[in-house]
């Protein structure tokens, strides 16, 4: 048992200090998505927690124009695919960058890092032109397939590096007994992978299902709209309605915050992993 | 079939999927951007002339407003500012709330609160950050009127020129926190205790030990963050989108706001291209460092 030093008092009086400093807003937007509307406006710090209710909730989820229930069905529509394939071929990727030596390796592979500094904007009129000539706009094709291409380098770079700390010796006692690449690939590999692609699965998820500017240059059908493009729409131009808005924002976040809390320590690991090498 | 060709085949089937999707969604797409911001409308080549029409113009850069007026600045001065002051307090932050979390009971759900911010939806933290700031129902006013404030600063934050742009970059450092703390904490966990306890012997204080052991070591990680968070503040987008969409009257337009609107809203897809590709160089000097620090430090 440590002593209590005025030290240490000092250092638990100002972490706690800055945890309410980030819980209030947070707070904030839960308090007010279940309080009426008359109340909140007033400030959600004098809202009566006698009239707490999930009507907001029922407000948004079934709005007249942009309900956000709609939003989140087709939010998972898009982010399942698109969070499964790039896993796969990225996967396959990484293993074959490590692995094989072949023509213009380094080149690609340092391109590929490249890639990841370079904005969505960058690609945004050409993809747009793409796959409207593909008749991809308006689809959820069209932005899975962007999904799929938009998270394959950091998939790559990050698994290449999660490959190239696990023993030689399984994958080589595989080979010798006659298994072919692909075969200790899928059989012998990601297997023992599991966690790297746990880590994978939770950021490039996260990502997908947060992403709001490849969504927005690639679908506007109003029925086929993702959650987070509905939550700008609902904001309303003069007059917002935050009771319905803050339960929309809080609906959307429901689904990435609770794959960050089951997924916790393989999300971290993603994203220091992924910087760090 | 040689060793050499059966490698080769297998390179093919596990590389060519994925180099050929990002060659098709992503690198053709960015050389199509980058060809078209050296032409006009017509597909004519037109050399540097739609640099220099948008770093000229009062979007991009507003030399009778900056820095005299309140703002629009113009999307570049606002990006800048964006990383003069988000970039420092997020960095010294994360550092030194990751020293502080260290070893205290509730630490790890301090840090789990924090990351919050970076699990929500951008677009959710541009809401969160209007909500924040407004008359009625935000906070900040409220607490800044009981404070015995008055004028703009008790009003809507969003709504008003003077102040949309300190509302956003205030927000965003709100929303940025946990990446710094994340990393810097799983980077404490990294360093040695020997080096204290050595340090202890020598009978060094809090501080010297802070400067001369946590600093340094920190350091590897404190680079991935630096470029991070510069590429994070460059490409801003969602956030703005939804708690002011660049207004009111451009007081808090960002570069990739421009980009879009000019692109999506107005069709001139050269200057989009254009300042796309303004946008990309930026990003490429921090990519381009952050690569060759990292090989520095791999020692290859």
């Amino acid at each position: 048992m440590k002593r209590i030093t005025p030290g240490r008092a000092t250092q638990y009086v100002l972490a706690y200090a800055f945890a309410v400093v980030w819980l209030i807003p947070f707070l904030g937007v839960i308090v007010t998505s279940v309080s009426p509307f008359a109340e909140v406006v007033r400030g959600w710090w004098n809202v009566d927690i006698r009239n707490m209710s999930l009507r907001n909730y029922l407000g948004a989820w079934a709005h007249d124009t942009m309900p956000i229930g709609q939003g989140i069905g087709n939010s998972f529509i898009v982010t399942v695919p698109a969070t499964i394939v790039p896993m796969l071929l990225g996967s396959m990727a990484a293993y074959g960058f490590l692995r094989f030596r072949f023509p213009l390796r380094t080149t690609m592979f340092i391109t590929i890092i490249l890639l990841l500094a370079i904005p969505q904007h960058m690609v945004a009129v050409p993809l747009f032109q793409i796959l409207n000539g593909l008749g991809l706009i308006n689809t959820y094709w069209g932005l899975i397939v962007a999904h799929c291409a938009w998270g394959m380098p950091w998939i790559v770079l990050f698994l290449r590096g999660y490959f190239s700390t696990l023993p030689m010796e399984i994958e080589e006692s595989a080979r010798i007994d006659g298994a072919g690449t692909l075969y200790t690939f899928f059989r012998v590999v990601l297997p023992m992978s599991w966690p790297g692609l746990a880590s994978v699965f939770a950021l490039q998820f996260t990502w997908v299902w947060n992403d709001f500017f490849l969504a927005l240059i690639t679908v506007y059908h109003p029925d086929r709209l993702v959650a987070t493009q509905r939550i700008p729409l609902l904001r309303g131009q003069y007059h917002v309605d935050w009771g319905i808005l803050t339960s929309a924002a809080v609906l959307t976040t429901l689904v990435p915050l609770l794959v960050f809390i089951l997924l916790q320590k393989y999300y971290v690991k993603g994203f220091v992993g992924f910087s760090s090498k | 079939m040689t060793k050499r060709q059966a490698e080769l085949g297998s390179a093919a089937v596990f590389v060519l999927p994925a180099v050929a999707i990002m060659g098709v969604f992503i690198i053709y797409p960015a050389v199509a951007t980058l060809v078209l911001s050296f032409l006009d409308a017509d597909g004519t080549f037109v050399g540097l002339r739609n640099f220099i029409t948008v770093l000229t113009h009062e979007d991009t850069i507003n030399v009778d407003r900056f820095p005299g007026r309140s703002p629009p600045w113009g999307s570049l001065i606002h990006n800048g500012l964006w990383i003069i002051v988000h970039l420092p307090i997020t960095l010294l932050l994360g550092i030194i709330l990751a020293n502080l979390l260290h070893n205290i009971i509730g630490g790890p759900v301090i840090k789990a609160i924090i990351f919050i911010g970076m699990v929500v939806p951008m677009i959710v933290g541009g809401v969160i950050i209007r909500f924040l700031f407004d008359a009625s129902s935000g906070i900040v006013p409220h607490l800044l009127r009981s404070l015995g404030s008055e004028g703009l600063v008790t009003r809507t934050w969003t709504a008003y020129p003077q102040t949309s742009l300190a509302a956003l970059i205030l927000g965003s450092i709100l929303l940025w926190t946990g990446f710094s703390l994340t990393m810097h904490a799983s980077g404490l966990s990294t360093i040695p205790k020997e080096l204290y306890e050595a340090a202890d012997v020598d009978g060094a204080s809090v501080l010297t030990k802070f400067f001369r052991i946590t600093i340094p070591m920190l350091a590897p990680v404190t680079s991935v963050v630096v470029a991070m968070t510069l590429l994070w503040e460059i490409k801003i987008f969602d956030i703005v989108y939804a708690a002011t969409e660049g207004g009111p009257g451009g007081s808090s337009m960002v570069l990739s706001l421009q980009m879009y609107r000019y692109a999506f809203r107005r069709l001139d897809h050269n200057l989009a291209a254009t300042v796309a590709t303004i946008l990309s160089m930026f990003t490429l000097v921090v990519g381009l460092w952050l690569l060759k620090r990292q090989r520095k430090g791999e020692g290859a």
